[in-house]
């Protein structure tokens, strides 16, 4: 059994336990739990709110002792910031979509040799997957760096969307191998016997059941490569630099400069955070993966 | 090679069911019907082998040079000279140690955070799916720009917010960022991981089979209990799935180090992927940081092995005997 | 299963995934048009700056000014704070890794740099332009970026450090600045003008970690206070009393009548105390009173200037330029110094001044610009300080003893580049209150000798 199967039949257990039971009054206790609960959610998601809310400012109103909460809202910062922010964007773009594109690529056969159709050394291959995301990136970056200039990659896009597929590939297997597991065996057998073709295995069987497996695992990807600072940093800066060095520029910086950071800073979250917030679930199911039996 | 096989804890493939009494044609066909299991996987392993194991050969070829960057012309062999440097350099030693300390507090504090909220959210609140938003958040905010924004808008001396939401605690203007470098840092990172592990958490609360926390509840068993007893244990391997993917990514931890405090003040937070950093592309020593980055890979593999050993249990096997 | 179908089309599936992905590699080449060749008509110079005021003036103003009349280049700039882009420049150029052609140096790096064949010689190209006019560069300032003769980087902006301070607040509490103020005149005045009620410090002074942050200016205390890193012998001297003398005087004027977070400021966060009301003085480059003392600025024309402080030396102020250089593995060298004999021209210094203000305008690098009766007018009050100060400045030896280097507020070694750091970052450190000036100078002196080493 997997964590799916599991979410799927505890939640369908669950609903059937409250509905049966008594109706459940709001007690005091509970209403505090319930502001408690608002309370801290609200503090955790204040320094979001609060960049956001930056970004409308005035510079003037944006490093105020006491902080102005009311201002006259502006759009000059994000606009500014739009025009600034273009071409890492593109590059961002390129090189998220394309690793990730990779990623399942290469992932998805592999996850296959490790559950459906198993290799001998399944548990040993997995593991290999596995260590190398343990292994630190700085500890190479001279090399990676040595063989991208003499390659002819540095400040290329290639170089990270080589470099992001490989440090995405061993969680993307480790995600796909789990939601391949749910593939039920014995529909799989039904086919061998009435020999339907491979392909034809593949697309009716396999790709329905994991294909929110997919989704997942690319919308962790994507997550990573988007947000990678690192290697970025180390191996571009012009044609293939990507957001997050747009706001390295920002570290210091002259005059007043907190309304402009805040809309960069913004507007290069907004992506991710959009496509985790409507994707939840999927975020959910591809981190809780595989780890319940 | 920086390869680390599967744990002898762990239990490994089972035999194939007695060889001996195959006859040749089946072992013939075992031998080829595995060539083909394994073609998918090749691509995936090879790409995987290329990128990661050819640059650590150079870096161990690179870590027995004498080779500055500064200095072009006195590139020579040495041996053994850059180990016998990092083993003497008082900074690699308090590097590791903050390495430990800044992985370790924000991994457990936010996995102590991450169960609270977990918990308050499992229970059924009003307008649950918002705040599962909301809490998400920071998990999804680049970490880089949330760096800036802690520096500045939030922990700067004069206008930061932090400073003046604390004003009536007699707070005044307190430089957070040198005064304080390792609990910032820890909590930002914090800050960062706790939705991350909410998330988990909240996968594992809800997998919990309702009746029999029910069924437990009817026995008279009260909330502490069946929070200690049932969903505490029941938690575990989900904990354990967070632990280790947190300290994954957290022991790697650069992005807030450098936008914020830069490693400083002093070396108070210059972790192991900062200081490569500074060794590499600020003294420009290739060779003591390809040594730093082989001892840092060999302890890594040490760690890892020991890591690997406790989520061995999360890789699911279940049925896979059947399929081999 | 079984069956010579299943791997075939199994393989085909391989085949065809390794094609998909190669094709997505190549697309993603085909993306990066960027770069081009030495050859095509349309260049793209990439250039590194700092991110400071007067960088910003000519991004704005690169488009009109220059690209417009030179359509076949195209500037491309990457700004960076000082210590990410001492990083990034010196990793491209050691590495040869060739992804700037323009990058923004100074003296400490040209010396180094132009041994290393990094860097490319500029004389012929400056000499030969006579419109360009190469003896119009500040002298002292040229000569820091010559080696042997030839000149590797024009000078941008060239810079002392001096004492700004406010007028108007001295003469409220009845105060007079020397005209050749002492460091222990300027810490008495500091104390009185310091003010925690209304959060105006007395005097802004660098903390934040990089040798060209809080050592520039802390170089100069030692220096005049009689200290010195090394002496003939490269025998390391971070510990002497003069030394420690300094630094403690360093750190406790910042510590009582400094900027609250002092940890986090340089140049720009001074700049914008100074101009909040936050600090009365500050000591720094020169080139601060042209942000701060500029038409737009709210504390314009309320400002003195004095020399830099000193004590046992007649001068203190340091030297400094940012510089433009041509990489050596740049491909468009000959459109690089077409764009830098723009940048560094005094066309674009009348340019700049009628689009932005004389005040604004890069100073210290060309006498032109000192004999121009818009910028007399302009900068009255700062010109002739700036000028006497770039003027005095010692190279060889800023402070009381010889020394075995070149440089006032840095040591003109390459080491210096990792040494500096790391005894800025105990500075720091120090300032912060996260140990004491003995601990940290005990620390540096450990570094230091380490280097001075291998100098031996």
């Amino acid at each position: 059994m997997t964590a799916q199967t599991l979410t799927r039949r505890s939640t369908a257990s669950r609903s059937k336990s409250t509905s049966a039971g008594p109706p459940r009054r709001v007690t005091p206790g509970g209403l505090l739990l319930t502001l408690l609960t608002w309370v801290i959610v609200l503090a955790f998601f204040f320094p979001v709110f609060w960049m956001a809310l930056t970004g409308f400012k005035q510079e003037s109103d944006a490093a105020t002792d006491p902080p102005h909460f009311f201002f006259k809202p502006t759009l000059d910062q994000y606009n500014s910031a739009i025009s600034d922010a273009g071409s890492f964007v593109w590059h961002s773009v390129l090189i998220t979509f394309v690793s990730t594109v990779l990623v399942i690529v290469l992932a998805l056969p592999a996850a296959y040799a490790l559950s459906i159709a198993p290799v001998v050394k399944w548990r040993d291959s997995l593991f290999f997957f596995i260590s190398t995301k343990m292994l630190p990136v700085a500890g190479a970056i001279i090399p990676i760096y040595i063989i991208a200039r003499n390659l002819h990659l540095l400040d290329k896009p290639p170089v990270l969307i080589i470099l992001y597929t490989s440090l995405n590939l061993p969680i993307a297997v480790w995600m796909l191998r789990s939601f391949l597991l749910e593939v039920p065996v014995e529909i799989i057998e039904a086919s061998r016997v009435d020999g339907a073709s491979f392909l034809r295995q593949l697309r009716s069987v396999v790709m329905p059941v994991i294909s929110p497996g997919i989704a997942a695992t690319a919308l962790i990807c994507l997550i990573f490569s988007w947000n990678e600072f690192f290697l970025a940093v180390n191996l571009t800066t012009v044609n293939a630099a990507t957001v997050p060095i747009y706001l390295v520029s920002f570290q210091t910086g002259e005059g007043q400069f907190w309304a402009h950071l805040c809309a960069g800073a913004t507007l290069a979250c907004l992506p991710v955070l959009l496509a985790g917030w409507i994707a939840q679930d999927k975020l959910v199911r591809g981190l809780s993966m595989g780890a319940v039996k | 090679m920086a390869t680390i096989t599967a744990p002898s804890g762990a239990p490994g493939p089972p035999a194939p069911a007695s060889a001996a009494h195959l006859t040749a044609a089946e072992v013939a066909r075992n031998k080829k019907r595995n060539r083909i299991r394994r073609l998918p996987l090749l691509p995936a392993l090879i790409f995987t082998v290329v990128v990661t194991q050819v640059p650590f050969l150079l870096t161990i070829w690179y870590s027995l040079q004498s080779w500055n960057l500064l200095h072009p012309t006195t590139k020579h062999f040495a041996g053994l000279d850059n180990y016998k440097t990092i083993f003497t350099d008082p900074l690699f030693r308090t590097a590791l140690l903050n390495t430990l300390i800044l992985t370790l507090a924000p991994v457990l504090l936010s996995m102590l955070f991450g169960l609270c909220i977990a918990l308050l959210l499992d229970r059924k609140v009003l307008g649950r799916g918002f705040l599962r938003t909301l809490v998400v958040s920071p998990f999804l905010v680049m970490p880089a720009a949330a760096a800036l924004v802690w520096k500045f808008t939030l922990l700067d001396t004069q206008f930061g917010i932090v400073n003046w939401v604390l004003s009536p605690f007699g707070v005044h203007h307190v430089d957070w960022i040198n005064s304080y470098p390792k609990a910032t840092i820890i909590t930002v990172l914090t800050w960062q991981w706790t939705p991350f592990m909410v998330l988990i958490l909240l996968a594992g609360l809800q997998s919990q089979p309702g009746d029999v926390l029910e069924a437990a509840r009817v026995d008279g068993a009260n909330s502490w209990q069946i929070f200690r007893f049932m969903t505490l244990p029941h938690l575990r391997q989900y904990m354990e799935l967070g632990i280790v993917l947190g300290s994954i990514y957290l022991v790697q931890a650069f992005d807030a180090i450098f936008m914020i405090t830069s490693g400083g003040p002093g070396q108070k937070t210059t972790n192991i992927p900062y200081y490569l950093y500074e060794v590499a592309f600020r003294s420009f020593d290739i060779g003591r940081a390809s040594a730093m980055g082989v001892v840092v890979v060999v302890l890594t593999i040490l760690i890892a092995t020991f890591a690997l050993r406790t989520i061995s249990g999360l890789f699911s096997d279940e049925g896979m005997e059947g399929r081999l | 299963m079984s069956g010579r179908s299943a791997s075939r089309s199994r393989s085909r599936y391989l085949i065809g995934a390794s094609v998909a992905a190669a094709a997505v590699v190549l697309s993603a080449c085909g993306g990066s048009s960027g770069g081009g060749q030495s050859t095509s008509a349309n260049q793209t110079i990439t250039v590194a700056v700092v991110n400071n005021p007067q960088m910003s003036d000519i991004q704005k103003l690169t488009a009109d000014g220059f690209e417009k009349s030179h359509p076949n280049i195209h500037v491309k700039y990457v700004t960076l704070d000082e210590n990410t882009l001492r990083d990034q420049v010196t990793k491209d150029v050691a590495a040869g890794g060739g992804q700037f052609d323009v990058v923004m140096i100074g003296p400490y790096e040209v010396p180094t740099w132009a041994q290393n064949k990094w860097i490319v010689d500029l004389s012929s190209d400056a000499s030969k332009d006579t419109a360009y006019d190469v003896n119009d560069l500040i002298k002292p300032i040229r000569d820091s970026l010559s080696v042997k003769g030839k000149l590797y980087a024009v000078p941008f902006y060239g810079e002392s450090s001096f004492l700004m301070y406010r007028k108007d607040l001295l003469q409220a509490k009845g105060i007079t600045m020397p005209a050749k103020p002492t460091w222990d005149q300027v810490a008495q005045i500091a104390g009185q003008l310091n003010d925690p009620a209304t959060g105006m410090a007395g005097i802004c002074l660098r903390g934040k970690t990089g040798w060209g942050e809080n050592l520039a200016p802390l170089d100069t205390v030692v220096n005049t206070f009689g200290g010195q890193w090394y002496d003939m012998d490269w025998n390391a001297h971070l510990t002497d009393p003069a030394f420690k003398d300094a630094v403690n005087f360093y750190v406790n004027l910042v510590k009582t009548d400094g900027e609250k977070g002092a940890g986090n400021f340089s140049f720009n966060e001074c700049a914008n105390a100074m101009q909040q009301n936050k600090a009365a003085m500050w000591y720094d480059a020169t080139v601060g009173a042209s942000v701060i003392d500029a038409p737009g600025s709210p504390i314009a024309g309320k400002l003195g200037y004095a020399p830099a402080p000193v004590k046992d030396t007649a001068n203190a102020g340091w030297l400094w330029s940012w510089a433009l250089s041509i990489e050596g593995a740049s491909k468009h060298q000959a459109a690089a110094w077409t764009y830098m004999s723009w940048a560094t021209s005094k066309q674009y210094i009348d340019y700049a001044g009628s689009k932005l203000g004389w005040a604004a305008v890069p100073p210290g690098s060309r006498y032109s610009t000192y004999s121009n009766p818009n910028y007399q007018k302009a900068a009255a009050s700062f010109a002739k300080p700036t000028l006497d100060e770039i003027n005095s400045v010692n190279v060889k030896q800023p402070g009381t003893k010889p020394q075995p280097y070149v440089g006032v507020q840095y040591v003109g070694i390459p080491e210096f580049e990792d040494l500096g750091t790391r005894v800025s970052q105990e500075i720091t450190s120090a300032i912060a209150g996260q140990q004491s000036v003995d601990s940290a100078l005990n620390k540096a002196q450990g570094y230091a000798e380490t280097v001075g080493k291998t100098y031996q």
